[in-house]
This record gives C-alpha cells, structure tokens and sequence, in this order.
C-alpha cells in the first residue's frame, strides 16, 4: 500500500483498528459519497467523512450561509455568512485534509439532474431539510442502485435508516408519499435543537464508513429514532412493503418527478 | 387487552380499529404519521377496518424533514 509517512500518521488511530487497518484506509481513499445538504446533518457529516480520508466528497447546496445556520451547522463560521454553502463548506474541508478531493454542485438537485450526479458516487448521504427532496434522493438512489441514508431530524426528534436500493426497505416503504400539503404546518412553527442534527448526521456518517469498509451491521430494515431529552434511541424493525410505490409488487413510479414543495412562510 | 404502543405499554378497554386508535392515542395530525402495525406498514384506506389487537405491536412513526422542519410533532 504506498501510504506517504504523513498519511500514515494522520489515519494510525483507526488504522490500528483491526477491522480497518491499512486495506480500509486504502478503501476509504478510494471511495466516494455524496453528501446532499452542507447544512445540519451534512455538516457533520463532511467533517467526519473528510477526518477519516473518504478520498472523495460530493456536496450538493444551493443555498448561501444565513445567520441563523450557525447554531447547528457547523461546517459554516460567522465570517462565511453570505457565501455560498458549498464554497464555506470546500474550505473547511480541504483545511482538514488535502487528500480530500471535493466536488461542489451550488444548485438544487432536480428529477433531470440528480441521476448523473448520483451515478459518480459509491453511496448517498440525504442531508436535506425537506421532503421533496427526500422522495427525489430515495427514488433517484433506487434507480441508479445507489445505497443511501435516509436522516430527519425535528426539535429534539431525530430518525434515520440505511437504505440498500432493492435489497432493504426504502423510504417509500416506510412513508409511501408526501404529506398533504395542507397538513403541514409552517416552519416558524418548527425548530431544532443544534446537537440533534450532530448525532443524527454522525449516525449517518458512521454507517457510510461501515459500508465503505464492509464491516458491522448497517440500519438496513431498521429505523433508528433519537429522542434528546429523554436520551432515547429505539430501533423500530422496519420491511419491505409489498404496497411500495416504488420497490413493491406493483410500483406506480417508474420513473423519476419531481414533488411539489410544500408551501412554507420562511425561506 | 394490552399493546405495545412504540415500544411502550398501553391498556385498552375495547378492540380499536387504526382510526379509533390513533385518536384514542391523541396523535393530532395523522397525515403526518406512518402507522406500523406487527412489522407492517397498513395503507391509510385501511385504518378504518384494521383492527389493533391484544398483544400487538403499533408504531407511529413520524414524518421528519430536516433543520428547518416543515411541521411540529405534535405528540
């Protein structure tokens, strides 16, 4: 393996893991993830994945930094507000290791662009902050055979499961369409709690790694919920659903759309 | 009879139906929920007809979006 000294000193502490050791580091500097969101769940995310030499990372935003970002997402500093989140987030990540190569798409993912994207890497993080995007993720991922973590985090709530496309159940398994768009309420309504974005994508960054690595046991078929303030973690057994719009007996999506946003009074 | 309502125990005087359940449950906004009943996610055109019986295992499981949310858990 033709680690240089200083690569060799940067990974040692995982490295020295038997279940990684330096064919792992190799396997984690030959792969690729796609994070889409730099926001609270991808924040951490990036940090990690780029900290264990992921050798390269796809960050999908097309938002800039806001003021009120900054509570849970990390990757951004006060100085970055304004300028374009995939910029802030390139920034930070070559600082902590130039082995990282980073890739940024500054737009929003859509049903016409996000297959190409998709296709490049070896596994999806969904980072996003909304449900269209989520659908558009899970079902762009079963297409390209993409496997994927799903993550949602809300106040002091937060979920998330691995999805193998066609092997595992889907999103759509779980929550077969969108809520209808009258039931959701605003989103001055809603917050989060910072920390909860941080152990939800941290969840999601360590599955990426166990896949990359082929070790342990991912959240396939098992949606984990977090609770902060009762400190609760509970795996809810989840399955394949025959009725699955888009991986069952039956499926009545053959082909990628794009869901409608659900309207919302805060940008 | 007594079922497991997301992991915990709830005593029930009478068999429910999914619909009669998630409002004896108090779960405000059901279109926000998924409901899991024994592993298995029931249609929302059958909460009307399934029936919760003793010793079964029901999750509500919520929608969420992310960092900017686009409801409140209500429960």
């Amino acid at each position: 393996m033709d680690f240089s000294g200083e690569q060799i000193e940067r990974y040692s502490r995982q490295i020295i893991l038997k279940e990684v050791g330096g064919e792992g580091q190799k396997k984690l500097l030959d792969s690729k993830v796609l994070v889409v969101g730099a926001g609270g769940l991808g924040s951490p995310v990036l940090l990690y994945l780029a900290a264990a030499g992921v050798g390269r990372l796809g960050v999908v935003d097309g938002d800039k930094v806001d003021l009120t970002n900054l509570q849970r997402q990390v990757i951004h500093f006060t100085g970055d507000v304004d300028k374009p989140k995939t910029d802030s987030a390139k920034e930070k990540l070559i600082q902590l290791n130039p082995d990282v190569r980073i890739d940024t798409y500054d737009f929003r993912l859509t049903s016409e662009n996000i297959r190409e994207i998709v296709r490049k890497y070896d596994f999806v993080i969904d980072g996003t902050d909304n449900f269209p995007a989520k659908y558009l993720i899970n079902d762009a991922c079963y297409f390209e055979g993409k496997p994927f973590s799903h993550a949602g985090v809300l106040r002091f709530d937060g979920q998330t499961i691995t999805v193998l496309p066609g092997e595992s159940a889907c999103y759509r398994c779980v929550f077969p369409t969108p809520p209808p768009r009258g039931v959701v309420p605003t989103c001055s309504q809603a917050g989060i709690l910072g920390v909860v974005a941080g152990v939800i994508g941290l969840v999601q960054a360590t599955e990426a790694i166990k896949y990359l690595l082929g070790i342990g046991d991912l959240l396939t078929d098992t949606l984990l919920t977090y609770n902060a303030l009762t400190m609760t973690f509970r795996r809810v057994s989840v399955r394949k659903n025959e009725d699955c719009p888009i991986c069952g007996r039956k499926p009545e999506i053959t082909e990628l759309k794009d869901q409608e946003l659900p309207l919302c009074d805060l940008e | 009879m007594k079922i497991d309502v997301n992991g915990k125990s709830v005593d029930l005087e009478k068999q429910f139906t999914i619909s009669e359940l998630l409002k004896k449950m108090e779960v405000k906004m059901p279109d926000m929920v998924s409901v899991e009943l024994n592993g298995k996610i029931i249609r929302k055109d059958q909460y009307d007809e399934m029936v919760v019986k003793d010793g079964d295992k029901v999750e509500f499981l919520y929608f969420m979006g992310g960092g900017n949310g686009f409801f409140r858990r209500t429960d």
